[in-house]
């Protein structure tokens, strides 16, 4: 058995819509890989250029409500403009969390999510990594 | 996770998880199902979700699971769930993210057979005119105003705008308008992304579908409805897209706050409720009725173009090549009704969560040619499967709240699907059979390939059977279109 990455995402099986297991070390790589795995259930496929950068300032409330607010935005940026990202500089600054994100306009998406859902979302402290499990509805 | 012998069989088609089963429900659980169907419904979370659910402040009599009910998030789809007004709560985790996902049947006197040959044409017309898959914007581009007047009016917008007629609207539940709608309580966010999709059919499990009628089992309810065996229908499955998606998700998230203010407590932060008449749950209340009637008219503005495809496609190759409506279903909403418990008529509100309204005979809200023989009812099978003409019975009203089934049911993930069946080989399979397809993405193809889903003709039977509904026509797809 490989061991595993010290962060990453899988696709986990759920009837209807999708769930999704991340792991990092820290809460803003775990928001990272948050947003890694849903542009991944979405095969979402980039143009090279041109390369833009997107500013997203939430107010923190608590990390799981933040982490739906975040992902909710990235999909109102696809939806809405048509883009994604896959550069990520995240900042938390007391009750600020600030997200530089870089990306570019999608070449395509196959598939297209309606919602992140509260369903059982949980940032979980498992010994020195975050876990958490979010259900998208699609 | 729920057992099979933590169930109380009542009789062929009727389990129940007593209230006894956990502390903290309200109400007992009555599933609708076979012996049969319940071996699958127990491999996921779908009991698990309905006791969840049965913890609702303010519930009355019970939970109800319709035989095609499988894991959601929160609460589960195939559920129904009633909450006594004034005091008792509104869940918008209980009705959706896609408010008032619906279906709308168009009828026709074309026969199969004199149009056999067009029908990949017609397949192309519909893709082409009828936006559908990801990201996919609609003919329409409406102003903020505009797009508030739909929230308000409905079906009735459309008919204005000349996307309706009169027996449209009057064939659509609630007339394609639920009254209250406040767009004031909808988001600008929610605003933009409504404005450029009225009239798209977007992604996932929603499709146009030509069928044809392929048997008649309730000759008077068929011909009031006009429906002919061996003539073409349409079948139009979608609801309010991002308008609707937008609003959910707004409101799950305020009424995280909301559930501590009034001291309630969840098995599950997806069931965040509020009750019914309290400023939040008014506010939703309202923004909910604007993206229902906003559904409402999508699947209008879709009917129109669906419409144009047939007069495009057939004009002058056969006499009539008309479409006209059937009737129009939701089935995720919250509705007002009044229903009978333990013998009183009290007003509760009706979450229906992957079911359908089905009113029985002499129910005053159903267009007058349709009161003698309850409400239509439309179940989509799986893609390449059969799809069900249903009406309403006297006995919904007893024992499901007025409701029924409103599909197939998964009963595989998508992920399997992805893994046990390749889109192309599965569009080749389809088109073997006769079935045109027109789909955005294989991959999404293969993720509703009929493998994924539970016999429809198994659920069917077990609604008829429990007298939750009554059969009235079979239907066989011949075309498909899917984003």
């Amino acid at each position: 058995m490989q061991p595993q990455s010290l962060s990453g995402y899988r696709e986990l099986p759920h009837t209807a819509d999708w769930e999704l297991e991340i792991w990092a070390p820290d809460i803003g790589t775990l928001f990272e890989q948050a947003a890694r795995g849903m542009y991944h259930l979405c095969q979402a496929k980039l143009y090279s250029h041109p390369r833009l950068t997107h500013r997203i300032e939430l107010i923190i409330i608590e990390p799981e409500i933040l982490l739906i607010d975040f992902l909710t935005e990235l999909i109102f940026l696809t939806e809405s403009e048509g883009l994604a990202f896959d550069e990520f500089n995240l900042k938390f600054e007391g009750d600020r969390f600030i997200a530089d994100v870089t990306g570019a306009k999608l070449e395509s998406l196959s598939k297209e999510i309606k919602a992140v859902t509260y369903h059982n979302i949980k940032i979980r402290e498992t010994g020195s990594e975050l876990k958490a499990n979010i259900v998208f509805d699609v | 996770m729920v057992r099979l012998q933590d169930l109380e069989q009542i009789n062929r088609y009727e389990w129940e998880i007593p209230k006894s089963y956990r502390d903290d429900m309200r109400v007992p659980v009555r599933i609708f199902a076979t012996h049969q169907l319940l071996e699958e419904i127990k491999d996921d979370k779908s009991l698990e979700q309905a006791v969840n659910a049965a913890t609702l402040p303010g519930l009355v009599d019970r939970v109800v699971v319709m035989p095609d009910v499988h894991q959601g998030y929160g609460f589960p789809i195939g559920g129904v769930a009633a909450t006594q007004l004034p005091h008792g709560v509104i869940s918008p985790g209980a009705i959706g993210y896609d408010i008032n996902c619906g279906v709308r049947l168009l009828a026709s006197q074309i026969e199969f057979e004199a149009v056999k040959k067009d029908l990949s044409d017609l397949a192309d017309s519909l893709n082409r005119l009828c936006p559908s898959g990801v990201g996919k914007k609609g003919h329409l581009r409406l102003k903020i105003g505009e797009l508030e007047k739909v929230c308000k009016d409905g079906s009735r917008w459309t008919l204005q705008h000349g996307y309706a007629t009169e027996a449209d609207v009057r064939r659509t539940e609630e007339k394609g308008r639920l009254e209250g709608a406040d767009p004031t309580k909808i988001s600008k966010r929610a605003k933009e992304r409504g404005r450029p999709q009225l009239g798209t059919l977007g992604a996932g499990n929603h499709f146009i579908e030509i069928d044809v009628v392929d048997q008649i089992f309730h000759q008077d309810a068929a011909q009031v409805m006009g429906l002919i065996e061996g003539c073409l229908v349409v079948m139009i499955h979608c609801g309010s897209r991002g308008f609707g998606h937008q609003i959910c998700t707004d409101y799950v998230r305020e009424f995280q706050a909301a559930v501590k203010r009034y001291s309630i407590q969840l098995p599950d932060r997806e069931l965040v409720c509020a009750p019914l008449d309290s400023p939040e749950g008014q506010a939703y209340l309202g923004a909910m009725r604007g993206a229902a009637n906003y559904a409402f008219a999508n699947r209008q503005v879709l009917a129109h173009f669906a419409r144009q495809a047939f007069e495009e496609t057939l004009a002058g190759k056969v006499p009539n090549w008309h479409l006209h409506q059937v009737y129009d279903i939701a089935h995720n909403m919250g509705k007002i009704e009044t229903h009978e418990v333990n013998g009183k008529q009290i007003e509760v509100c009706v979450h229906r969560k992957g079911a359908t309204r089905a009113f029985g005979p002499g129910f005053q809200g159903l267009p007058h040619e349709y009161r003698s023989i309850g409400q239509p009812v439309l179940v989509p099978g799986s893609m390449g499967t059969a799809s069900w003409v249903l009406v309403g019975t006297p006995e919904s009203m007893k024992r499901s709240f007025g409701s029924t089934c409103h599909g197939a049911g998964r009963t595989m993930s998508r992920s399997k699907a992805k893994k046990t069946v390749w889109g192309e080989d599965l569009h080749k399979e389809l088109q073997a059979q006769g079935i045109h397809i027109r789909a955005g993405s294989m991959a999404g193809l293969a993720e509703e390939a009929p493998q994924a889903y539970k016999d429809v003709d198994a659920v069917v039977e077990t609604v008829a059977g429990a007298g939750i509904a009554r059969k009235v026509a079979r239907l066989r797809p011949v075309a498909v279109i899917k984003g």
